[in-house]
């Protein structure tokens, strides 16, 4: 009976804080109306972690695709070698990073030159003004919400950041009906949602006919753009996901090691807990239960 | 340092002689530590634990991310992701950090509204509550200080809309504005002292909250019946009480730790659920976010801030009255700090002869609202200010001041409210029964 009391307090507890922060969502809300498919990546969820035969697949699309205009000037090449990221042994690293020319104002007697980039040296900037830098784009995109924009969902589905990515990446289609000529040197994609958006295609009530938006990046992605050594599916959506996890990695690489400490700290706390609520029942046993006078 | 009559420290050994003539700390320690309760006090008095907790998490996490943190406009978002990717542990320090925020914010809020259900604020405890107040408003300023340092979109663009509120008072505004980020614009001086407010201000928090608990240790806590302990005797006194050693600090850490293991399950599994997308993305003045939104714990002020528009009569009045002086940004200003002082007023709002809400049938339900009301304006400020928000904003800042000051102010007279327990040993009693 006693106990019963207690429990129902704590549950009590618990849901006013959950609802506390349920409640706050105000921030993830995303503006626009793009159609951002829910993917299912292996790093989602609270036992998820990095497929690192992905990230290596990813890190070869963005080698050969993506860096032509979009830098990565946050990730050191050294962190390509880090367990939970695509873990390149420490030669293939090296020789990665070799491929690419820093400036080394020392070199050449005091005269500067370029020189192959060591492993400390980070990705370059992006070549193009308009092709912004993605070193934190999966982090930097809304993504989904989850069930009534509570963006609950995050805990298992991920923060929808990769979504965003991979939808946009497999998002480009024909022109809708409502504005069969598009927007010239503009590309419709279903996942772009702040881009240009032609009055035919809004309605009286202002509401958008068709998802997404028109974007200034051409279809970067076809499906086969690349061949991957260990013979791994190259069709578009699976060239998306490989590319959108790449990055959800270089936004966030110590997922892996973030995940696991949050399992033990969650583990020790529940035995912690369990002990503690042991020792004050036990305490304040006299009080509560004494004996009739 | 209690009002209630209880056992002081007496040194022993002549070591603790010769300390005690000299320091009298350990007494102090132990009077403190031994304190008489209410051993009546609910689960909802643990917040304060919590918040305690928090603050030294917050000051211990800060500290060491200041080691490696710059505060300059090209090189603080850089030094972040430095933190985040290369600093070992960086990364669950700074979540550790970035969430404390919001915990502390939980906990507060379920503090103060405990407190405005127990009726903690009445005499003898207005001076606990008005520095608590002052608390709550330091812990604003450092929250939103410490938010812009990361120097994001939404930092740089949250930091021009917050202080542009100062900007809206009459004649000074434009001035203040420019003092209180050092230049015409956000840039490179507020970040600065943003950088060291920001470090400040947590240590005067610290001070802040030993006068509060040094307050409330000298009225004794308030407990769920609002019924004082007796004090005529010791003997009577500790019928009521138990020392909060080892009573209350076993009960409230095993409720801190139970919060704990939410609060680690949101900071390992999902620490960017209350963030903003957009501050992943570095401050720049000339791309505006589209939505620009307060941190979630500003939200129910600034919902408050946004309801009175130019279309509200109450509004248009003022403004005709004043000559033009007060327009809707100014009252919108207005309104919001006016909402923070009303509820620092209730001690004088509130004219009921009976303490704890729990005997009080018709304050339960406005109060009940009151709790709906907040959360009804947590959400409404994350919204547009299209119909139906503006009018849901509108009705429910118009409750939240209807509340302490008109609905307050006459349940104390007309209310007839249930006659409290006539000590906190009946009470506790009544809910353990002998066996």
């Amino acid at each position: 009976m006693r106990d019963r009391k207690v429990t129902q307090m704590l549950r009590k507890l618990a849901l006013s804080a959950t609802a506390a922060l349920a409640l706050s969502t105000g921030g993830a809300m995303a503006a626009g109306e793009g159609h951002v498919e829910d993917y299912a990546f292996s790093f989602e969820g609270p036992f998820g972690s990095y497929d690192q035969n992905q990230l290596q697949r990813g890190l070869q699309i963005y080698t050969e695709i993506c860096s032509s205009c979009h830098g990565l000037n946050l990730v050191a090449y050294r962190t390509l070698a880090d367990e939970g990221g695509p873990a390149l042994p420490e030669d293939q690293m090296r020789a990665y990073a070799a491929q690419y020319m820093v400036f080394d104002p020392a070199a050449d007697g005091g005269f500067g030159a370029d020189v192959p980039a060591q492993p400390q040296h980070h990705f370059g900037n992006s070549g193009m003004d308009t092709a912004p830098d993605l070193s934190l784009m999966a982090k930097a995109r809304a993504g989904f919400h989850g069930p009534y924009g509570t963006g609950l969902a995050q805990l298992f589905r991920g923060m929808g950041g990769a979504e965003y990515i991979a939808s946009l990446m497999a998002g480009y289609a024909e022109n809708p009906e409502c504005a069969p000529d598009g927007i010239d040197g503009y590309y419709y994609n279903t996942a772009f949602s702040t881009g240009g958006y032609p009055e035919s295609c809004v309605d009286e009530e202002g509401h958008h006919m068709a998802p997404g938006s028109w974007i200034a990046m051409p279809p970067p992605l076809m499906g086969d753009d690349v061949e991957f050594v260990d013979g791994h599916s190259t069709d578009l959506h699976h060239e998306a996901e490989d590319i959108a996890a790449f990055l959800m990695w270089t936004a966030e690489p110590h997922l892996n090691a973030r995940k696991q400490a949050g399992l033990t700290g969650v583990i020790f706390l529940t035995i912690l807990a369990v002990l503690l609520y042991l020792t004050n029942k036990r305490l304040w046993a006299p009080h509560k239960h004494r004996a009739r006078q | 340092m209690s009002g209630i009559p209880h056992d002081h420290y007496e040194p022993k050994t002549r070591i603790e002689k010769w300390l005690n003539s000299r320091l009298p700390i350990v007494g102090l320690v132990y009077d403190t530590l031994m304190i008489p309760t209410p051993r009546n006090l609910n689960w909802m008095w643990i917040w304060g634990i919590v918040l305690v907790f928090t603050l030294v998490l917050q000051i211990a996490t800060g500290i060491v991310l200041v080691m490696h943190y710059t505060p300059h406009v090209d090189l603080a978002f850089r030094s972040v992701e430095h933190i985040m990717r290369d600093v070992n542990g960086g990364h669950m320090i700074r979540y550790f950090h970035a969430n404390g925020a919001s915990l502390f914010f939980v906990a507060v809020y379920l503090h103060i509204f405990r407190g405005l259900y127990y009726g903690s604020y009445k005499a003898p405890r207005e001076v606990t509550w008005i520095i608590g107040m002052l608390i709550y408003l330091v812990m604003m300023a450092t929250g939103f200080m410490g938010y812009v340092l990361p120097w994001g979109q939404m930092s740089f663009h949250g930091t021009a809309v917050i202080t542009g509120l100062f900007g809206a008072i009459p004649f000074v505004g434009e001035s203040l504005q420019a003092w209180l980020l050092g230049a015409g614009a956000v840039g490179q001086p507020a970040l600065n002292r943003f950088f060291s407010l920001h470090y400040l201000l947590p240590f005067i928090l610290l001070g802040l909250v030993i006068v509060h608990v040094w307050a409330f240790h000298s009225t004794g806590n308030n407990n769920p019946t609002g019924v004082e302990v007796r004090r005529t005797s010791k003997e009577e006194a500790q019928k009521d009480t138990l020392p909060f050693w080892p009573y209350f600090v076993i009960k409230d850490l095993f409720a801190l730790v139970v919060i704990l293991v939410i609060f680690m399950a949101i900071v390992g599994f999902m620490p960017n659920y209350l963030g903003h997308p957009d501050n992943y993305t570095p401050a720049n003045p000339l791309a505006t976010p589209s939505h620009i939104v307060p941190e979630w714990y500003f939200l129910p002020f600034y919902a408050i801030l946004r309801a009175f528009t130019a279309d509200v009569w109450a509004v248009q009045f003022v403004q005709f009255i004043s000559f033009g002086i007060i327009d809707a940004k100014f009252f919108g200003v207005v309104a919001m700090f006016g909402a923070i002082l009303v509820m620092a007023l209730v001690p004088w709002l509130d004219t009921s002869s009976v303490r704890s809400g729990r005997f009080r049938p018709m304050f339960k339900w406005w109060f009940r609202l009151l709790c709906i009301d907040f959360l009804v304006l947590m959400w409404v400020g994350a919204q547009g200010t299209t119909f139906p928000y503006d009018w849901i904003s509108l009705i429910a800042a118009t409750y939240w001041f209807a509340y302490f000051l008109v609905i307050l102010p006459i349940l104390g007279v007309i209310e007839k409210p249930l006659t409290p327990p006539s000590s906190i040993e009946e009470d506790f009693n009544a809910h353990y029964p002998a066996e």
